[in-house]
């Protein structure tokens, strides 16, 4: 799915796209930490129709409804505290080496100084895995490190068996 | 230390009363900016209660409102939203200046005026304001529009020219030449881009530096206040004004320090912006008001006309049908809090020109707001957005009752 990013100078940024179904959708994501979602509707196709607002709060149990993506982002807003940490997400694929096999073997903290600090499986977070946590097919891990750190981690994660 | 009591009291009355027609204003979704005014007006000289004891407060309090004004509007520009604007709309600013400039410039040529009100009249029908527009569009719900990123854009490039046009004003205003002028129009701009410059690429620098300690509110108010008026002084003391000086530390705070001293600072300012514009109705003959009200009407009709002709240009480079063009264009009519910051840098003491202003701000910030409720809406969907806009009040003020729709 393509979102198309649109700057709101003074405003914030909104985000549009289009379903499955060809409604066309715009989510505005304020400064204040407020959003606003709306759609368009054919006889106008510039004129929104706002559906509802919502608070910075409100945002975050929808989100959490949703799905855990947002979990990634926040562990985003956390590294950019820190000069030279950032946050990264890695897919376990199915097929991948450490597939059904616990984190602990991955070794990754050891050989690349990244930590992976949770476990997305489906709309579920595992917070602060142990190394006896077995990854399967599908887990994103959320690892935070340098950049060299996390791109390390995706390969050890996602090498050919 | 002795308190004056003719000073708490009048004052008090003031804010009270702005207070409720602050309220009465939000109540009809408008801007309180005219209401302000009109309360200006109804007091000081000539009026319906003299107010000679909150006189010197109210007159030193407008000086810092407009420098606070300035800082605020710094703050909330990024040089990222500025880029993407000037590349996307410079063409849009460009006509958005020639068209809204002129009908100003030639009144007051007509009217006989000097340059520096020529200058400054200009600059008043010019500058749309982006406090009224910005509150005007989130309410409307039209902030997912195909031409709010259009109208937000030309908001921003004009925010940014009256960094230009201000020097210039406060140069001529003061009776110094051309070429003082444009050294102070150079000056400002120079200053300007080095705000630019220190915001990209030690903004965070500048930020940990306001922020060493975890300043609580208090602390983080009186640094960036102490530190904005400093700015504001040096300007004004090399002509180029103090709104210009706050403008600029506004421009080089970036990221979680300028989040942060907008909170602190907006209750501040909206309390001495309030005084600003009470100052700019006090300073006016309300009898005044009435032989420039013909003159004012149609420049009101006029520059109505040619900011809607701006926003329809900018509009439809953004590739917008004609009814978005008609809501951009409409959007952009309302002028308030920078048109009398511009009068207040001349100073009233020409007289007509200040009553001249008064009366044009009083017709189009309100006008303004009226005629894009209703301009370019579907008629189903201006009820849906009534509702939604009643809901919302309602939640907020604890009270179901409707506002105007």
């Amino acid at each position: 799915m393509d979102v198309n990013e649109v700057l709101l100078p003074g405003v914030g940024m909104r985000y549009e796209f289009v379903n499955h179904e060809g409604d066309r959708m715009g989510v505005v994501a304020r400064r204040s930490g407020d959003f606003e979602l709306m759609v368009y509707e054919s006889v106008d196709p510039d004129e929104a129709r706002l559906v509802f607002r919502l608070t910075g709060e409100e945002a975050d149990a929808l989100a959490e409804i949703l799905g855990a993506p947002r979990i990634a982002e926040r562990f985003a807003d956390l590294a950019k505290e820190v000069p030279g940490l950032s946050a990264g997400q890695v897919e376990v694929r199915a097929g991948g080496p450490f597939v059904d096999r616990p984190l602990g073997e991955t070794r990754a903290r050891t050989r690349t100084g990244a930590s992976i600090v949770a476990v997305v499986r489906g709309g579920e977070v595992i917070a602060s895995p142990g190394p006896g946590q077995v990854l399967s097919a599908g887990d994103v891990l959320v690892v935070i490190g340098t950049h060299d750190g996390i791109a390390a981690v995706e390969q050890i994660i996602q090498a050919d068996r | 230390m002795k308190v004056s009591v003719a000073l708490l009291l009048e004052l008090g009355v003031i804010l009270a009363a702005l207070s409720l027609l602050g309220a009465l204003a939000r109540r009809f979704a408008l801007s309180p900016i005219p209401l302000y005014l009109l309360a200006g007006l109804a007091l000081g000289e000539g009026g319906i209660a003299p107010v000679p004891a909150a006189g010197p407060f109210v007159e030193t309090g407008a000086g810092i409102g407009v420098v606070l004004l300035l800082l605020v509007l710094g703050l909330e520009f990024t040089v990222p939203e500025f880029t993407v604007s000037l590349r996307r709309h410079l063409p849009s600013a460009a006509v958005d200046l020639v068209l809204n400039a002129a009908p100003g410039a030639v009144v007051g040529w007509l009217l006989d005026l000097d340059a520096a009100g020529i200058l400054a009249l200009a600059g008043v029908t010019y500058i749309s304001s982006s406090g009224i527009i910005a509150r005007l569009l989130s309410d409307l719900g039209r902030l997912g529009n195909r031409e709010t990123p259009a109208v937000l854009s030309v908001l921003v490039l004009e925010d940014f020219a009256m960094a230009a046009y201000l020097p210039l004003l406060a140069v001529v205003a003061a009776g110094g030449t051309w070429r003082q002028a444009l050294l102070g129009v150079l000056l400002a701009l120079g200053a300007v881009l080095a705000a630019f410059a220190v915001s990209y690429w030690w903004g965070h620098h500048l930020g940990r530096v306001l922020l060493r300690l975890r300043p609580d509110a208090e602390q983080l108010l009186l640094r960036v206040l102490g530190v904005t008026l400093i700015v504001a002084a040096l300007a004004e003391a090399v002509h180029i004004s103090a709104a210009v000086g706050a403008f600029i530390v506004g421009l080089a705070l970036t990221g979680e320090a300028a989040d942060r001293a907008r909170q602190v600072l907006s209750p501040l300012r909206d309390l001495f912006a309030a005084v600003f514009f009470l100052a700019i109705g006090l300073s006016v003959r309300p009898e005044t008001l009435l032989p420039v009200l013909p003159v004012a009407l149609l420049l009101g009709v006029v520059t109505a006309l040619t900011k809607v002709a701006a926003g329809w240009y900018a509009a439809r480079r953004e590739g917008v049908g004609r009814r978005g063009r008609l809501r951009a264009g409409t959007a952009l009519i309302a002028r308030g809090e920078f048109s009398l910051v511009m009068i207040g840098l001349v100073g009233v003491r020409q007289d007509r020109l200040g009553a001249l202003v008064s009366a044009y701000v009083l017709l189009i910030a309100v006008a303004g707001p009226v005629v894009t409720r209703f301009a370019g809406t579907r008629p189903a969907l201006r009820a849906e957005a009534a509702r939604k806009g009643d809901t919302r009040v309602a939640a907020e003020q604890g009270q179901g009752s409707g506002t105007a729709g």
